[in-house]
């Protein structure tokens, strides 16, 4: 290998922001009022302008020269690193914004952490990231509390919402992901584990306010994403969003 | 790093790329209200002084509905109008095109948004407006009726539909309402930006593969037509409306064109465009008449103008269906959000009684 060992963290992270951002985007027009759709559309671009500054940087990182829009639309499957959580269809919107609340709180902690990488570029990112991924966690917590004290049907939806989202949690602590021991040895990425308690705490107090329970533990959990085995929706995400790139090669849009 | 290296779509030479760029705008945004100073207090007076009518000014029972009916028609076509081009939102072709699309939608939602609140500003509110246009008592843009088949078609629609609305919305930054002028205003330099990302689109198409070529081609046949017809009828001869509301809008001052003299300077303004990018308009009778100092250019087909506001569109029932759909979809959580702020109003309140008590008690 002729790049940078942790080339494969950060392209998990970008992986995680340019799916989720993919999501996101899937709900304009969809959202139940325009204050929504709008608010929906912040956090997509958000996670694209995220997506395209850690991929722009992978390509420097791992040697390959590659672009974003090289990364982003002539990868396979099995080459994507993001998690499970976030290539998941577009559910109701108790769903989202269960896991809107996880990855925002999962995200929160880990832009924190990264502000002391050996990386520079990295930290950069991640400083203005940081601010931007903080707005995601208040609406969506916001929004958990709406719902879980709001009405009998919201309530029992976003109850719903917290188990479904459950087995899609473990995977973003996941030490053994690739490039995550070469990271932490040059300094730059921080141990996923070590986010862990923050996170849940995070999650569990909006939980609490929003008069809702935590779920039992599941007893399935995915894995396997930041080594690109993913789940049956990624292709169908990847179909639709790589089509027109890969059907006029080498063309410029 | 994008485009550093083809000529620049912003030929200082070429002129305006829309009606928004040659300072109407800003000439209207700089309209400082005299109405006050000038002693005028009744409707006709403010209107004959070309001063605006603001939301606790006396007018007309007519000039308050008229306009309820066209805000809300601009509103709903904003709304309607984020379908075609989400459509195209999880397969735009690069990073960057997805997020100018992205931000593209969410400005037209944020076009409703202010829409819908100028139309509040007449006593009526958005609830009542969204049900008029789910159950098909008022309309929206029926350009929103034709599909978005290729990509170049986002390209299209920022040229040549939203080219065309920018012909139609600046006079409105004049429009004698103040609440209309003023999202008009803010509108219309949005609108401006998103006529310059469908033109650069096309451009690049256009510098593209030969596939990439012919999209731009195809799109730009398709779009023509229906962006001419967005103007509205004829003003005079056989495909010319009566009894229209034009003449009372244009004494009003809430029109200040007639359709066809926009539709003229689009054609005007467009044709020269189409040049420079390298496609053909889709008009064998389009031709420049130096007499006149204007293009002539051939019929719209007025039959198909008629069927597609009738229902017969492409897309008609598919748009307002998903309309309805999202909004019913939607009700459990606008539901909930009601419930909660009326939760804590009254824990507000009781939290307020509570403080109240242990004042007296302390007092005590």
């Amino acid at each position: 290998m002729t790049g940078t060992a942790y080339s494969a963290y950060v392209l998990g992270l970008a992986d995680d922001a340019l799916i989720y951002s993919h999501r996101l985007g899937e709900w304009l027009t969809w959202a139940p009022q325009l204050e929504e759709d709008m608010a929906l559309a912040n956090v997509s671009l958000d996670l694209i302008g995220q997506a395209r500054a850690l991929l722009t940087h992978v390509g420097s990182l791992d040697g390959t020269g590659r672009s974003e829009d090289d990364l982003a639309y002539l990868r396979d499957e099995r080459d994507f690193r993001n998690v499970h959580l976030v290539e998941q269809r577009r559910g109701d919107f108790a769903q989202e914004m269960a896991r809107m609340l996880w990855f925002s709180a999962y995200q929160k902690a880990l832009y924190a952490a990264l502000a002391g990488s050996a990386d520079e570029q990295l930290r950069a990112i991640a400083a203005k990231a940081h601010k931007e991924v903080r707005y995601h966690h208040d609406h969506a917590a916001q929004w958990v509390v709406r719902l879980g004290d709001g009405t009998q049907e919201s309530h029992a939806k976003m109850q719903a919402a917290l188990t479904w989202v459950a087995p899609y949690v473990d995977e973003l602590f996941d030490d053994s992901a690739p490039g995550v021991a070469e990271a932490l040895a040059a300094g730059v990425g921080v141990l996923p584990s070590s986010l862990r308690a923050a996170v849940s705490a995070d999650v569990e107090a909006v939980v609490a306010e929003a008069t809702l329970t935590m779920p039992a533990v599941p007893k399935w959990r995915a894995r396997g994403g930041r080594d690109g085995v993913h789940s049956e929706p990624m292709g169908y995400l990847l179909a639709e969003m790589q089509h027109l790139p890969r059907s006029v090669p080498g063309a410029r849009w | 790093m994008y485009g550093n290296d083809f000529a620049e779509p912003d030929d200082p030479g070429a002129g305006p790329l829309n009606a928004a760029d040659g300072g109407a705008v800003e000439a209207a945004a700089a309209h400082v209200d005299t109405k006050a100073q000038q002693g005028l207090e009744t409707f006709d007076a403010i209107i004959a002084a070309d001063q605006r009518i603001e939301p606790r000014d006396a007018m007309p029972e007519e000039y308050r509905q008229t306009l309820i009916r066209q805000i809300a028609q601009h509103a709903h076509s904003e709304i309607i109008g984020m379908q075609p081009e989400g459509n195209w939102i999880t397969r735009a072709p690069s990073l960057r095109r997805k997020a100018i699309l992205i931000a593209k939608v969410q400005d037209e939602a944020g076009h409703g948004l202010y829409l819908y609140s100028a139309a509040e500003t007449l006593g009526i509110d958005r609830e009542e407006l969204l049900d008029r246009l789910h159950t098909g008592k008022q309309k929206y843009s029926s350009i929103f009726n034709y599909p978005t088949l290729t990509w170049a078609d986002c390209g299209a629609i920022g040229w040549l539909v939203d080219g065309a609305a920018i012909m139609n919305q600046v006079p409105l930054c004049r429009c004698s309402y103040g609440p209309y002028a003023r999202a008009m205003i803010r509108t219309c330099k949005e609108e401006s930006f998103h006529q310059r990302q469908g033109f650069e689109l096309l451009w690049e198409l256009m510098r593209g593969t030969p596939e990439q070529q012919a999209m731009a081609q195809d799109a730009t046949n398709r779009w023509w037509w229906p962006a001419l017809a967005m103007f509205g009828p004829r003003d005079t001869g056989e495909h010319a409306v009566t009894g229209g509301h034009t003449e009372q809008s244009m004494a009003w001052g809430i029109k200040r064109f007639s359709n066809d003299d926009l539709r003229q300077k689009f054609v005007d303004m467009t044709v020269p465009q189409a040049q420079r990018l390298g496609v053909k308009i889709p008009d064998p009778d389009l031709k420049w008449n130096a007499e006149r100092g204007h293009y002539d250019f051939g019929e719209i087909d007025w039959d198909e103008f008629w069927r597609v506001i009738k229902g017969d569109g492409a897309c008609n029932s598919a748009r307002i269906e998903r309309r309805v759909t999202s909004h019913q979809q939607g009700a459990w959580v606008r539901e909930a959000a009601a419930a909660y702020a009326a939760k804590q109003r009254q824990r507000a309140g009781a939290g307020a009684q509570a403080g109240a008590a242990d004042g007296e008690g302390s007092a005590a």
